[in-house]
């Protein structure tokens, strides 16, 4: 059956927050009731990356791309759109006037400047249908090195597009693969780390909800590659959307023999289980990872044995990340020369960034390797919001690090990043604006490992808590002479003796921070001031007499009482009663009220 | 999957349905479905269109409604409006004629003069 007209709704996490089931109720409900359900197919899809825009949903032939969409919305868009066709213009996203609907998105800088390589298929098919991958040039890939090439070409097809892990590290992709394929055994296995815990990082899950048949191709490739007849995906059972799609991609794609035996008529065979993580952090590091696989406790080992000598049951093992198998079907297809042209000299391709704090277009956006931050930030990201200064930008989560303004204009690759203290890591990219305090941060990302070390060696348990704990000391307007030093020489210690990289790279936001934003440490240890007027307990609100008119209008609204005096003359405020919540400077009309 | 071309059959059937999800510059053919058309019989019209471009397997042509363009006494109406921004007014079209404009006016190129709002209003 052809449809006359296709509507395709965001079932990412974010639009399903956010009511995108109840629209698509609403949809079929309408349809039915004005008897065009046999013209309009619905289709769901993954995320189109503009989160904060959501729900979204587009009609096609016309290509119109609604946005904000509410349930109550569904009939009008039904009745003008679908019935009369007449675009619902109060909620297309873009040029709202553009003469051509499709053509309304082609300024708005949010896609404009993007290039979607790992992402090309989200929020274009629906992810439970294997045919509309299909239809992608899905599996070609897949057929293509089966039946045309051989493992060691398909490695070096890898190895020369220059693909690097796109889960933290960067190790070259088709390096890793070559290491298992010389390995001499029977048994090999191929795993998949979807087990992303960064704070701010959703790509993964948005390419499982939106694509997963992407990197179950690319796994069975790399089983093609390394000789490896057994796949196992590791994903948090936080994320239950992807969970979903990619079982039922699993049990597609094996009923359609794209798994399972003799695919493609040859003699290579490969099959995949799915492995759920129980939301340890950890688990995202590899050795850790695979010891969960085995049904063991989540904890990291020495290395080397590096996983692709000795891994999964001490088997050789390949562990990528999902943004990374991602990319593997569309470099065999369009070949290493054609990947190799975008990016810079030493990253090539592009990277998937989950933007969000003080940004007016959160979401996921995939840029080429080498923009700069000021575009990422400005260009597609929107700016900041109530337009406020940009401060710092925080990539690689509680193992990265912070880019400071001053380094805006440093183009986005592996190396620049980690030259600057911070790190590519799986693509978190957390923007903050002049109101955010340092240590802070600093304290939040330390907070987050001290909760998710899982223990076993020393300098990560109690290293990180000791460092924890001159930070809440700094923070809380106690920090003492040297505090600062001691950071340094912690967080040194900590780097070298940890057993795995959480604990090696947790000191990191710390040293990131003290790097550029020393003097903030500073003004909290000598001067008890928290200069971003953050930290609360070094924060005093106070009235200025002369602007006081004595309205009493602070005094009323104060939650503790903390304000008092006589009307027409200027209050004071109680400073042992107060609890610094901001309310007075909230409501009080004249600017009589400061915090310092 | 036994061989790539069981792949490539499976592909060529899912594009035929996805045809209408590009944005490429393509023909399309709009049907008037506001009260005056429907009244007329626009529906039966534009379920024509559909099913012969169907049959013919012809995917770079989209069927989409539209309102009223004030010419009820003449409806139904469909206008052809090709890449090149060529316009074609049909009109007091039924299902027969509809089937006649995708043989001859998408398949051949050659518009259905008698047809046109052109001839209708001579």
């Amino acid at each position: 059956m052809v449809y006359r007209s296709h509507v395709l709704i965001c079932n990412g996490t974010g639009c399903t927050a956010s009511k995108a089931p109840e629209i698509m109720t609403r949809l079929e409900k309408e349809l039915a009731a004005k008897g065009i359900e046999k013209e309009v197919k619905i289709v769901k899809t993954g995320c189109f990356g503009l989160c904060e825009k959501g729900p979204i949903l587009v009609i096609y032939p016309e290509g119109a791309t609604y946005c904000h969409v509410r349930p109550d919305d569904v009939e009008e868009i039904v009745n003008e759109h679908l019935v009369k066709g007449r675009i619902v213009k109060r909620l297309l996203l873009g040029d709202k006037d553009a003469e051509d609907v499709a053509k309304s998105l082609e300024n708005v800088g949010f896609f404009n400047r993007q290039v979607r390589v790992a992402l090309r298929n989200c929020g274009v098919i629906n992810p439970e249908s294997i045919e509309e991958y299909i239809a992608r040039d899905g599996y070609a890939a897949l057929a293509k090195a089966l039946t045309e090439m051989t493992p060691s070409q398909v490695i070096d097809e890898i190895k020369k597009s220059g693909l690097r892990g796109r889960g933290g590290g960067g190790f070259p992709t088709g390096l890793k693969w070559q290491f298992a394929a010389q390995e001499v055994n029977d048994i090999k296995y191929v795993c998949c780390n979807a087990d992303e815990g960064d704070p701010g990082a959703f790509m993964d899950r948005s390419i499982l909800e939106g694509d997963p048949h992407s990197v179950i191709e690319a796994m069975a490739i790399a089983g093609y590659a390394i000789g490896s007849n057994q796949g196992y995906i590791y994903v948090r059972a936080e994320y239950p959307i992807a969970v979903q799609r990619l079982n039922i991609a699993i049990s597609q794609a094996k009923e359609y023999g794209l798994l399972g035996n003799n695919i493609f008529g040859t003699d290579f065979s490969f099959d995949l289980e799915i492995r759920l993580g129980a939301g340890a952090f950890v688990c995202g590091e590899e050795t850790a990872l695979m010891t969960s696989i085995e049904g063991k406790r989540g904890e990291p080992r020495t290395r080397p044995p590096f996983p692709a000598v000795k891994g999964l049951w001490e088997k050789p093992t390949i562990l990528n990340n999902v943004e990374t198998y991602a990319n593997i079907p569309v470099i065999l297809l369009k070949g290493a020369d054609w990947f190799r042209s975008i990016g810079t000299e030493k990253s090539k391709g592009t990277k998937v960034f989950a933007v969000g704090g003080k940004i007016n277009n959160t979401g996921l956006v995939e840029i080429p390797m080498g923009m700069t931050l000021r575009e990422v930030i400005y260009d597609i990201g929107g700016g900041i919001p109530k337009g406020k200064k940009f401060k710092a930008a925080q990539t690689g989560g509680p193992s990265g690090g912070c880019i400071p303004a001053s380094h805006i204009d440093v183009p986005i690759d592996y190396d620049n990043l980690i030259e600057l203290g911070s790190m590519m890591g799986s693509g978190g990219l957390i923007v903050m604006d002049e109101d955010t305090c340092m240590v802070d941060i600093a304290k939040f990302f330390l907070e987050f490992t001290v909760d998710e070390s899982c223990g076993k060696c020393p300098p990560c348990r109690i290293g990180t808590k000791r460092m924890h704990e001159i930070l809440d000391r700094i923070t809380s307007g106690k920090g003492e002479e040297g505090d600062i030093e001691k950071l340094e020489i912690l967080a040194e210690s900590i780097k070298q003796g940890a057993l795995c990289g959480l604990g090696q790279t947790a000191p990191n936001p710390v040293l990131s921070t003290l790097r550029y934003f020393r003097d903030e440490y500073e003004a909290h240890v000598k001067e008890k001031r928290c200069p971003a007027g953050v930290c609360k307990a070094m924060l005093k609100y106070t009235i200025i007499p002369d602007k006081c008119k004595g309205c009493s209008l602070c005094s009323r609204k104060c939650p503790v009482n903390a304000i008092s005096g006589e009307v027409k003359k200027p209050y004071v405020i109680d400073q042992s009663k107060c609890i610094k919540c901001g309310v007075c400077m909230d409501t009080c009309k004249f600017a009589a009220i400061e915090k310092k | 999957m036994k061989s790539v071309e069981e792949l490539k059959a499976i592909r060529e059937k899912a594009l035929k349905e996805m045809s209408i999800r590009d944005n490429e510059d393509k023909t399309r053919i709009i049907v008037g479905m506001a009260t005056c058309g429907i009244a007329a019989g626009a529906k039966s019209v534009m379920s024509a269109f559909i099913d012969e471009l169907e049959k013919r397997n012809i995917r770079n042509v989209s069927v989409s409604m539209t309102g009223c363009i004030g010419i009820c006494r003449l409806e139904p109406v469909a206008e052809v409006l090709e890449a090149n921004g060529e316009k074609t007014t049909y009109v007091k079209l039924d299902a027969e004629k509809a089937r006649r404009i995708v043989a001859e006016h998408i398949v051949n190129q050659k518009p259905v003069t008698e047809f046109t709002v052109g001839a209708a209003e001579r």
